[in-house]
This record gives C-alpha cells, sequence and structure tokens, in this order.
C-alpha cells in the first residue's frame, strides 16, 4: 500500500473503498450469492452483509471494478435463492414470514447457531435488494428478472407479524420460543427497519407503530452538543448507508429543529469529546483517535491476556459515554461518518492509520484493534475481516463521493412512501 | 424467637436483639384500657403508622396504635436499616480489595467476618429501634396496643377482643415478600428480605430471583461478601422502571464485581439433589441448571389486606395492589385512610411518611391534601446508587410535554475523580426550551444524598438558571448539578445572542 501520507484524499479513499470491496468478491458463494460474515474459518452466512453486498455491486460497477453482467449475477444468485428458500420456519429452514434468519449456512443457505429469525438483518438484507432493483433498471431478461424477484421478496415481508403483540417492532423470533423478549428501547440503527416496513403495501404496521418507537428517543445536551442519544456509532451510520437524511424531518426531529443528518455529524462530535476526555484512561483515545461501536474485541479468554485485570468485552456495542469501554475502537467505524464530517473523519483516518496500520490487514480495516493491549509496538487487532464493516466503509465512501446509494434509494417509491407514513417532510421529499 | 408477618425470625436472640424486642414489642407488655372514643386509630406501626400516631398525638388527638408484631415494619426490621447496615460493610470489603486503585496495599489477607457484619447490623437496627420504641409512643400519649385488628363496622374494630372506637381510622399495615410461584421453590426453602437478615453464616453460593431495588442490593453486598452470586431477571435489564442507561450501568457494575447476571431468565423449577439446591432457568429458548445453597427472592411485595376485615367496615381492597383509595387517600369508608405500602405503588419509607402527614392533615382537621402533588425521589442503594425524582423521558414524551436532558457524566466532576468514583451520571430532564425541571436520575456513588437537590429544587418551583446562580463547594460530586444547570445556560447562548455580545465586547 501506498504511504497513506503521500495519498490525496481522493486516493486514499479510493484505495480503502476498492479494498473494502474486495471483501464481498472473496466472501461470496457464486452459487447462491451468500456471503460469509467475516472473513474467518467456517463462518457462516450473515444476511445483512448479503444486505451490503447487494448495495454494493452497483458501486463497484459504476467505478469500474466489476463488470455489469457479473454483478447481476451474483445478484440474481442471491435473489434467486432467498426466492427459493425454506420459508416454513422450522428449525432448519432459512426463513419465516419473509424475515430470514440471521445466520446461515454458506452453502445450504439453512439457519446455523440457532440464531434468531432478525427483523433488523432482514431489513438490511431488503434495503441491499432494492438499491440492486434500482440501479438495474435495464430491458434485458436477467435485470427485469432481479427487478420481479426483489418486488416479490420485498411484498412477502409480513412486517404486521414481527410486531407481534407489542406497539412497535420485535428483535427477533425463534421457532424454540416464539418472539425474543430483548428490550430494543431509545434511538437505535432501526429506522431504515421501519422505513421499509411502512412503506410496503402489504401486511400493513399499526398506525402508531413508528411513534411507540421514537416515544423512546432521549434528546440530550452532552459535552456542549444537543443530539439524539445513542452511544455506539454504528447506530449514527447504518440507516444512514441507505437513506439520504439530510434536510428531511420525522416529528421528533422538526421539534429539535435538527435531522438525522445532522444528529449523526453530533456524535460524530460527542465520540470526539469522549476520546479526549478518556476516562478510561485507555491508549491511543484523543481528538483524532477514537470509534466506540459495536465490534469484535478482545476477551478474557484470548491467550495471554489471562492475567489481564482489566475487564474486557469481546464483541460487544461499545459506545460513549457509559460504555462499555475497554480500550477498544473501530478505524471502519470512523471513516462510516465520512459524510457528517469529513475534515474531522479524514484526519483522524490518517491520523489512526499513520499511528496504528496494523488495523488494516491486507488493506482492508479489521473490525477492531486495541492500543491498550499492546504486543510490542503493535496494538492487538481483531482477527480477519468483518462483512458489515467492509460493507459500510464502501457504501459510506460512495455517499461522500458521489451519493449513489442515497440517489437511488431516494428514487425508491417504497422508500419515499416509507418515510412519509413515519411523518418525514421536507428536503428531497 | 420474634414473629412478623407470621413469619418466625431466627436471628440470633443476642443482647442487641434483646433490647430491640424490648423497644419494638416488650415481653410481657399489657395493653391499656380502651378510651371510649379515639380521634384516630392508627392500624399497623411501620412507618406510616408511627409517623401518623406522633403526628396526631402531638396535635393533640387521642390515638391509639395496634401492630400485632413488631413496631418499626419493614423498614427497621427487614428493610432499609438492616440492608444499609450490610451494604455499608460490603462496600467496605470491596474497597479494601481494591485498594491498590486509591494507591493503597491490598491487605494480605482478606477475611470476611460475616457472623460479626450481621452482629453489627443487629446493633445498628437495635439503636434506631429507640427512636420508635414503645416507651417514646406511651409519653406522647399514644395508646399501644399489640394483637390483632379486626374490622367489626364502619367506626369500630376489636384487637384480641378489646373494642376500639373511632372517629377516623388509618390502615398501614405494609406489604409482605411477594414469594414467586416457581415448582419446587418453597420444598427447597428459599430467603426472603424478612429472613435473609436472620442468616448467621454465608451462603457459599447464592442464587437472586428478581432485579428490583431489593435483589440488586443483596446481590451485591453477598457478592462482595464472598459468596458465588448468580442474579436471575425474567426481563431485559435490572431495575425495569429506571432508565436504559442507568440499569446499564449496573449491568456492568455487576459484572465487574464479579456476579453472574441472567437477564431475560425465568426460574422454572428448583430441587434438591445432594444438599444443594438445583434450578433451572429458562432464557428463550436456552435452559440451563445452576446449584446453589440458597436462593433469595426479590420479586415484589404484596399489601397486607388479609385478616383485617374490610367488609364489615366498607373498605373496598384487591389483593394485589392493596387498598383502593383516593388522592386524599381516602377508602371508600369517608372515615377510614390508609397510607404507606398497603395502599401506594411506591413503597418506600419515604412515602409511607408522607402519606402518613396528608392523612393526618385530611383526616383531623378537614384537609384536601393530594398524594399526587407530592414529589417522591427514589434510590436504589447499590454501587454505583441510583436515584430519581420526577417524571422519565418516557413519561414526559407520554404526555407530550417535550423534553430536554442535560447530562454530566460523573467523569467530568473532579471530586468524582479524586475519589475514584468516577461512573456514573446526573442526567436533568427540562421542559424545552425552559428551565423547568421535569425529573431527574442520578446514578453516583452517592446518588441517594445527590437527589435531594433536584427535589427541593422541583419542591420549590427552582429552574435550571437558579441553580446555575448557586455556589456548589468544591470539590463535591454535587457539583455535577451545577454543571448541568451552566449547561443549560450556555444553550440560551443562540448565535443572535452571541453575536450582539461579541459587538457589546467590541465597543
Amino acid at each position: 500500500m501506498t504511504q497513506i501520507s503521500n495519498l490525496t484524499d481522493e486516493a486514499l479513499l479510493d484505495q480503502l473503498q476498492r479494498a473494502a470491496f474486495g471483501y464481498f468478491l472473496e466472501a461470496v458463494n457464486p452459487l447462491n450469492g451468500l456471503v460469509s460474515d467475516t472473513s474467518r474459518d467456517n463462518s457462516p452466512v450473515s444476511i445483512a452483509v448479503v444486505g451490503f453486498a447487494l448495495s454494493s455491486y452497483p458501486v463497484a460497477v459504476e467505478r469500474g471494478w466489476m463488470n455489469r453482467a457479473d454483478a447481476v449475477q451474483l445478484s440474481l444468485a442471491a435473489l434467486r435463492f432467498f426466492c427459493s428458500s425454506d420459508q416454513s420456519g422450522s428449525p432448519e429452514a432459512t426463513g419465516y414470514k419473509g424475515f430470514y434468519y440471521h445466520f446461515l449456512d454458506r452453502d445450504s443457505g439453512a439457519r446455523v447457531w440457532r440464531s434468531e429469525l432478525s427483523m433488523i438483518d432482514t431489513a438490511l438484507l431488503i434495503a441491499g435488494m432494492l438499491v440492486a432493483s434500482s440501479y438495474f433498471m435495464a430491458d434485458s431478461v436477467d435485470e427485469i428478472e432481479l427487478r420481479e424477484r426483489v418486488e416479490t421478496l420485498y411484498l412477502r415481508v409480513d412486517w404486521r407479524w414481527s410486531q407481534g403483540k407489542a406497539a412497535t417492532i420485535r428483535m427477533g423470533w425463534k421457532p424454540e420460543c416464539g418472539f425474543l423478549h430483548y428490550g430494543w428501547d431509545g434511538y437505535n440503527e432501526a429506522i431504515i427497519l421501519y422505513v421499509l416496513a411502512m412503506g410496503s403495501p402489504n401486511h400493513l404496521l399499526t398506525d402508531d407503530c413508528y411513534e411507540a418507537w421514537t416515544a423512546t428517543y432521549q434528546w440530550e445536551n452532552l459535552y456542549g452538543y444537543d443530539f439524539l442519544y445513542a452511544g455506539p456509532l454504528s447506530i449514527h451510520q447504518f440507516s444512514h448507508a441507505w437513506i439520504d437524511f439530510r434536510g428531511i424531518q420525522d416529528r421528533f426531529m422538526r421539534e429539535k429543529r435538527c435531522d438525522y443528518f445532522e444528529n449523526s455529524q453530533r456524535a460524530t462530535e460527542v465520540q470526539r469529546e469522549y476520546a479526549r476526555r478518556n476516562p478510561g484512561r485507555f491508549s491511543g483515545y484523543d481528538l483524532n483517535c477514537w470509534g466506540l461501536t459495536a465490534c469484535d474485541g478482545p476477551s478474557q479468554q484470548l491467550p495471554g491476556l489471562s492475567n489481564e485485570r482489566r475487564q474486557l468485552f469481546g464483541y460487544a456495542a461499545r459506545g460513549v459515554p457509559y460504555g462499555p469501554d475497554d480500550g477498544t475502537l473501530s478505524g471502519s467505524a470512523v471513516l462510516a461518518s465520512l459524510p457528517f464530517a469529513p475534515k474531522i473523519v479524514l484526519g483522524a483516518v490518517r491520523n489512526m492509520l499513520g499511528r496504528y496500520p496494523e488495523i488494516l490487514p491486507a488493506q482492508q480495516y479489521a473490525s477492531s484493534f486495541n492500543p491498550t493491549l499492546a504486543s510490542g509496538r503493535s496494538a492487538w487487532v481483531s482477527e480477519g475481516h468483518f462483512g458489515l464493516d467492509q460493507g459500510i466503509v464502501v457504501m459510506m465512501i460512495e455517499n461522500y463521493r458521489t451519493q449513489l446509494i442515497w440517489r437511488l434509494m431516494r428514487d425508491c417509491a417504497y422508500i419515499g412512501h416509507g418515510l412519509r407514513r413515519a411523518g418525514f417532510r421536507g428536503g428531497w421529499l | 424467637m420474634a414473629q412478623h408477618n407470621g413469619y418466625y425470625s431466627t436471628s440470633p436472640q443476642d443482647a442487641y436483639e434483646r433490647r430491640r424486642l424490648e423497644n419494638v414489642h416488650p415481653a410481657g407488655w399489657q395493653n391499656p384500657e380502651p378510651a371510649d372514643q379515639y380521634s384516630l386509630v392508627v392500624v399497623g406501626a411501620g412507618t406510616a403508622g408511627l409517623v401518623a400516631a406522633h403526628a396526631a398525638a402531638a396535635l393533640g388527638a387521642k390515638v391509639a396504635l395496634i401492630e400485632r408484631d413488631m413496631l418499626g415494619g419493614d423498614c427497621l426490621n427487614e428493610g432499609c436499616v438492616p440492608s444499609k447496615a450490610i451494604i455499608r460493610s460490603a462496600r467496605l470489603y470491596a474497597e479494601m480489595r481494591n485498594a491498590e486503585h486509591y494507591g493503597a496495599q491490598v491487605p494480605s489477607d482478606i477475611r470476611v467476618d460475616f457472623p460479626a457484619v450481621m452482629q453489627r447490623m443487629r446493633g445498628i437496627r437495635a439503636r434506631i429501634s429507640s427512636t420508635d420504641s414503645v416507651s417514646r409512643l406511651a409519653a406522647v400519649g399514644v395508646d399501644v396496643f399489640f394483637g390483632k385488628a379486626v374490622f367489626t363496622g364502619a367506626n369500630a374494630l376489636s384487637v384480641n377482643g378489646t373494642t376500639l372506637r373511632f372517629k377516623k381510622a388509618l390502615i398501614a399495615t405494609g406489604a409482605r415478600p411477594d414469594t414467586p410461584t416457581i415448582p419446587g421453590l418453597a420444598e427447597s426453602g428459599y430467603l426472603t428480605n424478612e429472613s435473609v437478615f436472620d442468616l448467621t453464616e454465608l451462603p457459599r453460593r447464592l442464587l437472586v430471583i428478581g432485579g428490583g431495588p431489593l435483589g440488586c442490593e443483596l446481590a451485591q453486598a453477598f457478592c462482595r461478601f464472598g459468596s458465588q452470586t448468580v442474579i436471575a431477571q425474567d426481563l431485559a435489564l435490572f431495575l425495569p422502571k429506571e432508565e436504559r442507561d442507568a440499569a446499564q450501568i449496573l449491568s456492568d457494575a455487576f459484572a465487574r464485581d464479579g456476579i453472574e447476571v441472567r437477564l431475560n431468565s425465568k426460574a422454572v423449577n428448583v430441587r434438591m439433589e445432594d444438599g444443594q439446591k438445583l434450578v433451572d432457568l429458562v432464557s428463550d429458548d436456552n435452559k440451563t441448571t445452576v446449584a446453589v445453597d440458597a436462593i433469595l427472592t426479590g420479586t415484589g411485595r404484596l399489601p397486607n389486606v388479609d385478616g383485617l376485615n374490610l367488609e364489615a367496615a366498607g373498605v373496598g381492597y384487591d389483593a394485589k395492589t392493596g387498598i383502593k383509595v383516593n388522592d386524599f387517600l381516602q377508602t371508600s369508608n369517608p372515615l377510614i385512610y390508609a397510607a404507606g405500602d398497603v395502599c401506594l405503588e411506591h413503597k418506600f419509607t419515604h412515602t409511607a411518611d408522607a402519606s402518613a402527614r396528608i392523612v393526618v392533615q385530611n383526616a383531623l382537621f378537614l384537609g384536601r391534601q393530594r398524594m399526587s402533588a407530592l414529589t417522591i425521589p427514589w434510590c436504589t442503594y447499590t454501587d454505583p446508587e441510583i436515584a430519581h425524582v420526577g417524571l422519565y423521558v418516557r413519561q414526559a414524551r407520554e404526555r407530550n410535554i417535550p423534553v430536554k436532558t442535560f447530562t454530566i457524566p460523573m467523569h467530568e466532576i473532579d471530586r468524582a475523580i479524586t475519589d475514584g468514583e468516577d461512573v456514573g451520571f446526573v442526567k436533568i430532564h427540562v421542559r424545552e426550551r425552559t428551565d423547568q425541571i421535569l425529573g431527574a436520575t442520578i446514578v453516583a456513588r452517592h446518588a441517594g444524598e445527590m437527589i435531594n437537590e433536584i427535589t427541593l429544587a422541583i419542591v420549590a418551583g427552582i429552574g435550571l438558571r437558579t441553580l446555575a446562580r448557586v455556589i456548589h463547594a468544591y470539590p463535591t460530586q454535587g457539583e455535577a448539578i451545577k454543571k448541568a444547570a451552566d449547561a443549560y445556560n450556555r444553550t440560551r447562548l443562540t448565535p443572535t445572542i452571541q453575536s450582539l455580545l461579541r459587538h457589546w465586547l467590541r465597543w
């Protein structure tokens, strides 16, 4: 890799984006279009990562990293698989009621790890499908089939069922026990889920479902910034990978005279302020080194760390200002805030890569790193790569550079309808 | 052996216990001859009953107080007082183990002397019991009757066959532990907030069922004494009424202390095997079994409404929610009032106290004081403590009140840093674009002390602008409240005002 200090911003972003996209070509099963959750041995498929892959293929076509026919074929492989998948909801099926189990076998597509039927991960998958159908608009047989299959898969999702008997959408369901009763209150990454659910003409959510969810929001003044509070950066990013929230407001944001895009800008500043204060006194944290998010991390079981007195959290939704915080940061989470605060993010990206080049093995961001647990001069680095991290990097860099995904989704009638039903007004709507 | 609420205490009968019993239920007590008619008959001598009896007597009323077991009720005997006493000891042990954090040496041999901890608790309980002793009540003219009260009509009741007539009555019989119906639990034996303070030996392994305030406080205390502690909560977070961040910080603190946290977990079966209790826990589709030596249940409380013959007095009640009262704490019999745990949702000592004072005013002096007008703080005394007053954000939003929260993490507070107590926050909720305080949540080592300032502000109608003018001693942890008020003041500096100020200063 060229020394990053010698690269222009555009060249740096191009290099990082292309490398991140490479993950999907390495991790996809071309026979069924399914994509591994991580690059680790025996990793299952994550349906969310498939959603990111489907969203990234159009980017690759536009940038000349992949030809259109190959992109269509990989997308179609996935869509054909999901269309014909077992929707019985049995413990070995692929899905139920139009939703899908979180983790699937890479070859058969059957549920693995007794994973849950995941509402949010299904939404990320469906969002990816809608990107594909909005981009591949040619009149060719394949692209027509692609669009028809996306339509079928989107319209068959039984969003109403996913509410159970509750006012809001449930987080997950298992054939062994029904809906999971994990709390899912407060602002989180689910706007995309609600927008998709409210955009569907089928299986309508109850009218007050979105309001019931936003009723759990907390508007806080923290470190001098007013913002809709959520600790992990990923919450402030995921829905933004698809939806351009600039200038559009739901009732809550109208009340607060803000929008979700600006809110994510402020969340970025809050992360920096937390890192500057660094209450846990971890190594590396400063205004140009931050990124607490849902990510992998060191755990007590790691060899050589058995005597570590600090509490370590493994994979966890790290956040500010209340943690959990064990000194673990995510480089990709910083980069994924690029559209919100380009100058700040580019400064942090350059600083972090300059200080910790080991966080970019094979030119792709590792899930996380921990400078406090340094071995010699190198920080602890999460093994391999995670598909979610690569996907969000590809999409957010593209949204910064050309707004491609945002433009495609703005033209998607279902997204527009869902936003309007959720009470969004103004701006491009 | 002392009986309370139908439960027989097995607490060691040492000098402390004898002193406490002499105060709260003296042996050989002879009930007095009843007056022809009492201005106020109080049934139950817990916090609400004692407060009402003292207040009414001080105002000149002829008062009878009836108690079936011991004066002082839960708070003194099985609640706040004993639990806070052992929590203090548990904190000390935790600090000894954490001595390095303060630049001190960890003692080489930290051995928990559990019997000594419990003996200290009994000593404290005995000392505090003197405040509400029989002799003090008698001295202020209250007729104290020990025995079971049974209503015989709209304005009369009997105690051990003696009839007491009243102009007004107050039912303050409190509440008792609500034991979960888990197959095998009763046969295997379990502890409640009543029996846990009788322990003389530390359970090696303890399962706490229920993640409410009591379960959380005692789980942490026993873990710090050295019990291998598991806490199972049938919800996603502890303290379900509190806000998410508070409950999350508590979960993290538990994990740091070494408590095995089982959220979303329901105990479904208990059985004895090889002298140990095996408890099946189910979390969604996952079933596990934990082996423990003791089980503590902390799953809520039920009002004591049985055996009072409330029907004869025309007093309406519900077995789960207690005696039905209006906002003036009047029951369906206008002569009879209720106060404290037997009728209130918030079962706290200070709520019982406040409600009793309302009853004295309303029952004896034609008062029209409303329970709903009270501002009631509460605190769970874990480490860190979690205190709240007023509205939660979700309540404000349900009422369509625009709400904004000023948040100060405790790591912003110098004194919290110097004391190594920088986990937690102060969150003050205000009506948006005003400085009117709607409520607050504090998570901090001394949150219970800090919340009182916010309560004062709410009751006195003081907003954040005024709080910002209040000089707080430096360095104190209470300064977090001042910082929240300062943060509010900064938001008043709109771009227009900032521009005007710059213009002024250049001039």
